[in-house]
């Protein structure tokens, strides 16, 4: 029960002046419920791997195994896979349509040839899932505010009930509230269903925050792989590419060089202050 | 000499049905009064839909008021006479930089404004190059815009925006769609035009660290200025600001919880190098 990616290349518009190598021999395995970040500067790959998970692109070479099956194999079942990887775009309200939110949510189960019935109940429990309040179900999503908007846009991918969730910065252009709703509501549903979740984000923060592991891309390969202590460790690598470590970790640093007595380790607030109160006693 | 001021300012739109017809009205500004010197940083902070990006579009005039009065450099944004005025003194810029470069060589887009103007050929050369430069982006004056990485886009839009040499600035959650690095570039090219021209710079933004510079910092609500003061007053009261769906800095945010654990550490600390000053202290 993973996805392993296993020596992937990918070149755009090959044989033309355009030719450019998006990803580079990137191996990497993800067991099934774990909640995963993706790091890198605009450009650096993020997206393209992540497309390459439900097959929406396809690899010029490697492969890819979904629970062990090979995705590029004749016969594999596209659409099947499509079903158990849901990918949350950028800006997700955009593809928002229908006329109220139940029935936009209810799109994707529909495609799948549900019954109207089991549609309807799928939805339901995708949006009580991504905590979208009832009273809103019969509304236009376009009334929405941006967070709750985007809350459905989730939910329509939740519907097809994957097993895999890829959100590719689920919290761009939020107010610190939201985003801190948006993450809280996808950290409760991996813990509760067990999902794997794999998260694009352009703030270190809030990977730090949440995630057991951080992958960071940087031109088209796979930099760093580790715990977020483990790769914001290496901050100054990070910073060479365009990239950070949470504030807190370079408060640490900094205490460091100025002869505290601890491990400048610590990615989130919580970390630090034990890290601090314990340096202090 | 004040650039920007309002009072009782209030903005209504209308609500309509799916049919188009008037079903009631909506207040996005409720009596706002504010006052912006010229010269200076000012930032805007509020949640989604708080009304900060309808305030923003008052003081170019792209909206104007429906009650109260806006005064752009000593002008009135709702006198028709005015409106070029108000656009050439206050210019804007948006969160997607993808909307605002129409240009398909770098040095053409931000040459594109100044042309509006009449401004004479020779000038414009001049301007380009200046604005440019000022931005960091001289050596891509060449280059397709399209080949840009968002910050560097977004730094073109700046400087398209300055090529019109306007005293004021206003930019609306210009970083919101960049990577940290891409964020970084704004805000000092932005910080520069301030030291270098003396642009008076309104800055909306979601992203706490980018207001500690500012001289004052607004927070709105519900279409009200709720908070008002320096950064460090603001991110004093972290309770209030958080009920306003904001958030503080990191730093901020971790010297809170030190002085919840009992450290004795004053409050409002913005930057890491006063929390490492504090803590030192301590030891």
């Amino acid at each position: 029960m993973s996805i392993a990616l296993e020596h992937i290349n990918y070149v755009y518009s090959p044989g033309t002046a355009y030719e450019k190598q998006a990803l580079k021999d990137v191996c990497l395995e993800i067991p099934q419920g774990q909640f995963v970040g993706i790091i890198g500067h605009t450009g650096s790959g993020k997206s393209t791997l992540i497309q390459h998970l439900n097959g929406l692109t396809r690899a010029t070479s490697g492969r890819i195994l979904y629970e062990g099956k090979d995705i590029y194999e004749e016969g594999f079942d596209m659409r099947w896979l499509r079903s158990q990887v849901g990918l949350v775009f950028q800006y997700p309200e955009h593809q928002l349509f229908e006329v109220d939110v139940l029935s936009d949510v209810c799109f994707g189960p529909k495609n799948q040839g549900l019954s109207q019935e089991e549609c309807e109940e799928r939805a339901k429990e995708a949006l009580e899932l991504g905590g979208f309040p009832e009273k809103y179900y019969r509304q236009s999503p376009f009334e929405l505010s941006g967070g709750q908007k985007r809350r459905v846009a989730i939910a329509g991918v939740l519907a097809m009930r994957p097993k895999v969730l890829v959100l590719d910065e689920p919290t761009a252009g939020l107010d610190p509230k939201g985003r801190d709703e948006i993450l809280d509501q996808v950290e409760r549903l991996h813990k509760e269903t067990g999902m794997t979740v794999i998260l694009v984000s352009h703030s270190m923060e809030d990977v730090a925050r949440y995630v057991e592991r951080i992958i960071v891309m940087n031109r088209g390969e796979k930099m760093l792989d580790g715990t977020p202590r483990e790769v914001f460790r290496h901050y100054k690598e990070l910073e060479k590419v365009g990239l950070a470590a949470p504030q807190v970790t370079y408060v640490m640093h900094d205490l460091k060089e100025r002869g505290f007595d601890l491990s400048p380790d610590a990615t989130t607030i919580e970390e630090a202050a034990d890290e601090i109160m314990r340096s202090l006693s | 000499m004040e650039m920007i001021h309002a009072e009782k300012l209030i903005y209504e739109y209308d609500k309509r049905d799916e049919e188009g017809n008037v079903i009631g009205t909506n207040r996005a500004i409720d009596g706002v009064d504010i006052d912006i010197p010229q010269g200076s940083f000012v930032a805007v902070l509020g949640h989604n839909g708080s009304g900060k990006s309808t305030l923003a579009k008052h003081m170019n005039a792209i909206l104007v008021p429906t009650g109260g009065t806006m005064w752009v450099d000593g002008r009135d944004t709702k006198d028709p006479a005015e409106l070029w005025n108000v656009r050439q003194t206050a210019g804007m810029v948006f969160q997607n930089p993808d909307n605002q470069i129409i240009g398909t060589v770098v040095e053409e887009d931000v040459g594109f404004g100044p042309e509006n103007l009449g401004v004479p050929t020779d000038e414009i050369w001049k301007r380009v190059e200046d604005s440019l430069r000022s931005v960091g982006m001289i050596e891509y004056r060449k280059a397709s815009p399209n080949k840009l990485s968002g910050g560097q886009k977004q730094r073109v839009a700046i400087a398209g925006v300055i090529a019109m040499e306007p005293k004021c600035i206003v930019l609306d959650e210009p970083t919101a769609m960049l990577d940290p690095n891409g964020r970084k570039e704004v805000i000092r090219a932005v910080e520069k035009l301030r030291k270098e021209k003396k642009v008076t710079v309104i800055l909306i933004t979601h992203y706490m660290e980018e207001v500690i510079d500012a001289d004052q910092v607004f927070v709105m609500d519900g279409g009200h200025i709720v908070m008002h003061g320096t950064p460090r007053e603001i991110f004093s009261r972290v309770e209030e600001l958080k009920s306003y769906r904001m958030d503080v800095p990191q730093v901020t945010m971790l010297a809170e919880e030190l002085r919840r654990r009992g450290l004795d550490i004053p409050r409002g600390i913005l930057r890491r190098e006063e929390l490492v000053e504090a803590l030192c202290r301590l030891r």
